[in-house]
């Protein structure tokens, strides 16, 4: 076991790939010289060069629908998005064509496209700098969606997804690039279970992606009052792995969500709705969930905290469906 | 700026000027049986005939080679038929049949076909630039001597689509040539009513683009013109941008009442019609009779005729395949 930083975990991960595989390249805003916008891809313009580490234009539509090109044209493209709140402005190319090649061309076409993005909040950026839109990527048949929450995940998850022949999404929260992990030798990398990141039998937290650590934490506090949560990191968004999630809440008999999205029209809601639909009378008491807050994300630290999901409320609302 | 192509006689041997002549009217033909069949019933959906523009497709496209890349536009049939789509697999595509050169998954604004490199038949406007700039990246990076020609209409130009991607495509001298078929129409809107720079080649030129306006209704022209574009971005030129000023003689979809523009206007556009006036130019230089273009006629509308029994005879795909070719491998059903 080796300890690292989630930021050099996926480094290593990119390292590794453009390594092994020539096809691979990494093409994004300030990949290169400035060595990315959180350092992930800092030294790998000096040591790979300009063709495979490549700083585009500010143009997220035109370098994620050249991405797509890219990969149709042969090449194992991991095109860097900085951050989730930008990828709106190539959601089109996203949603109406990698998404759709394959089935439209009646499988003719596959776009093994790689898309890796900063996602969430908690950094005092600021609205328009804290989205967390897993949820509308989620949504959508034909790509897949991953959010690796451990540095395990953070190096072992992208060798899988330039693997697989479609396009995959790779959500890497913000509040996650510092946290310090242990990473064993060899890889731990599917991209189709959720994880089991703590046994327990009398609460099923459920969660993915930057809220992790908030929800361990939580689980900790519990521990103490001795009430044992087992916590279940989604790890993959779409396809979500449903069988896991109904496994614990069988177990547990009582579920909580947390999720840093909006909670209208949220991931939790649809997770919900899938153990209703398959648990719903292995359930000893309403399925709860913790969510931000309904307002564009705040700049004060206060307000800010107050809108994201924090282990006291989510500590609160385990409670609650304990009774106790 | 590209020189402009050389006026005279033809210049090129009898067969393929042919050859020319042959493409624009089996376009022709099948177009037409095409708005037949909608008006039948047996192709729903949209439907955006070429019908007026068949001189740009084809001249542009037997000036490439087979391992090129084409990107098109949701008005693709020209392209796929002159492309070597079979006319049978793309008449079954329009009435939603399996043996549909897209399984019926795309209808007529999505032709796709691996083996002719021609990937799509894209419905979002300039939704194909970003692509194609990706498909030349790969090219440029695999060390492929291969030309992707990116076709679209004039009103793409108005989309950050088309921006982003020259801009991309000239900066990295990616193998891209942009066809701009400029039909003066962006569905409805006009180019002086949508655009503050209607001089399209100045806007792509901004990009330290070399620019060529051709005579789309000429397929002598646009033959021309694109040869030599193409072998300046093959010999890693960077990218060029071609505007072939044309008109489409039909409605923009089957739903269109054509409200914006006079029917003269129409009409004076199709006194340049691209088939009728090279028949003519071929007949006056002794390269085409006129038994010799009804027997050609003939032969596209038997061929037509053949595509549209193998569209009736084809089969449907059975609803329990409705999820196939959503990811490319299957996925289990409970995990999704």
């Amino acid at each position: 076991m080796t300890s690292m930083t989630y930021r050099d975990a996926m480094r290593a991960a990119i390292h590794a790939a453009l390594e092994s595989d020539p096809r691979v390249f990494l093409m994004g805003e300030d990949v290169g010289r400035y060595g990315g916008t959180y350092a992930v891809s800092k030294g790998l313009l000096e040591e790979f060069g300009p063709q495979r580490v490549r700083d585009t234009p500010l143009s997220e539509l035109g370098f994620v629908g050249a991405g797509i090109g890219a990969a149709l044209g042969g090449m194992r493209p991991i095109v860097e998005v900085m951050t989730v709140n930008f990828s709106l402005l190539a959601l089109d190319q996203i949603v109406n064509t990698a998404a759709l090649y394959h089935h439209m061309s009646g499988g003719q076409f596959s776009v093994p496209l790689v898309i890796r993005m900063a996602t969430g909040a908690g950094r005092q950026l600021a609205a328009q700098h804290s989205h967390s839109f897993e949820n509308w990527y989620a949504h959508i048949p034909g790509i897949k969606v991953l959010a690796p929450a451990t540095v395990q995940d953070a190096r072992d998850m992208l060798a899988p997804a330039l693997a697989d022949p479609d396009p995959v999404i790779i959500f890497e929260h913000v509040q996650l690039y510092n946290t310090e992990g242990e990473v064993s030798a060899e890889a731990h990398g599917d991209i189709c279970t959720a994880a089991v990141r703590r046994s327990g039998s009398a609460v099923s937290l459920i969660t993915y992606g930057g809220s992790l650590p908030k929800v361990l934490a939580a689980a900790d506090r519990l521990a103490r009052d001795g009430i044992e949560a087992e916590v279940i990191d989604l790890r993959v968004l779409r396809p979500l792995d449903t069988a896991t999630i109904v496994a614990s809440v069988r177990k547990c008999r009582r579920a909580v969500i947390i999720d840093e999205g909006w909670r209208t029209g949220s991931l939790a809601a649809e997770i919900m709705a899938r153990i209703v639909e398959e648990a719903f009378y292995d359930l000893d008491a309403p399925l709860a969930r913790v969510c931000s807050a309904e307002v564009p994300i705040p700049y004060a630290r206060h307000l800010e905290a107050a809108a994201l999901p924090q282990p006291e409320g989510i500590v609160a609302a385990a409670r609650a469906v304990l009774g106790r | 700026m590209i020189a402009p192509p050389p006026s005279g006689p033809v210049p090129y041997p009898a067969d393929f000027a042919l050859a020319l002549l042959r493409d624009m009217v089996r376009i022709r033909r099948f177009e037409e049986k095409c708005a037949q069949a909608y008006g039948e019933g047996k192709i729903r959906g949209f439907l955006h005939l070429y019908i007026g523009e068949e001189a740009v497709a084809v001249g542009a496209l037997h000036a490439l080679q087979p391992q090129d890349n084409i990107v098109a536009t949701y008005r693709e049939h020209g392209h796929a038929l002159v492309r070597g789509v079979s006319m049978n697999s793309i008449m079954a595509e329009m009435y939603g049949k399996r043996e549909g050169c897209s399984r019926g998954r795309g209808g007529s604004m999505h032709l796709f076909d691996a083996g002719a490199r021609l990937f799509g038949g894209n419905a979002i406007v300039g939704g194909g630039l970003p692509v194609a700039v990706g498909l030349a990246l790969a090219d440029q990076m695999q060390n492929a001597a291969r030309v992707t020609a990116c076709f679209f209409g004039e009103g793409a130009m108005a989309e950050g689509a088309f921006h982003e991607s020259i801009n991309l495509a000239a900066l990295w001298r990616l193998p891209v040539l942009f066809c701009c078929e400029n039909n003066l129409y962006a569905m409805g809107t006009a180019l002086a009513r949508s655009e503050s720079q209607t001089d399209l080649c100045a806007k792509a030129a901004a990009y330290n683009v070399p620019t060529l306006k051709v005579d789309g209704q000429d397929v002598v022209a646009v033959h021309e013109a694109t040869r030599q574009a193409a072998r300046a971005v093959r010999e890693g030129g960077g990218p060029c941008f071609i505007e072939y000023q044309t008109y489409r003689f039909r409605a923009h979809s089957m739903f269109d009442a054509e409200l914006y523009r006079d029917k003269q206007e129409v009409e004076e556009w199709k006194t340049r019609g691209p088939l009728h006036t090279f028949s003519a130019r071929l007949k006056t230089e002794g390269k085409l009779t006129e038994d010799a273009f009804l027997a050609l006629d003939r032969e596209a509308n038997a061929e037509v005729e053949r595509a549209a029994a193998f569209a009736e005879a084809g089969s449907w795909e059975p609803v329990e395949d409705l999820t196939r070719d959503v990811y490319t491998l299957a996925e289990p059903e409970s995990r999704i």
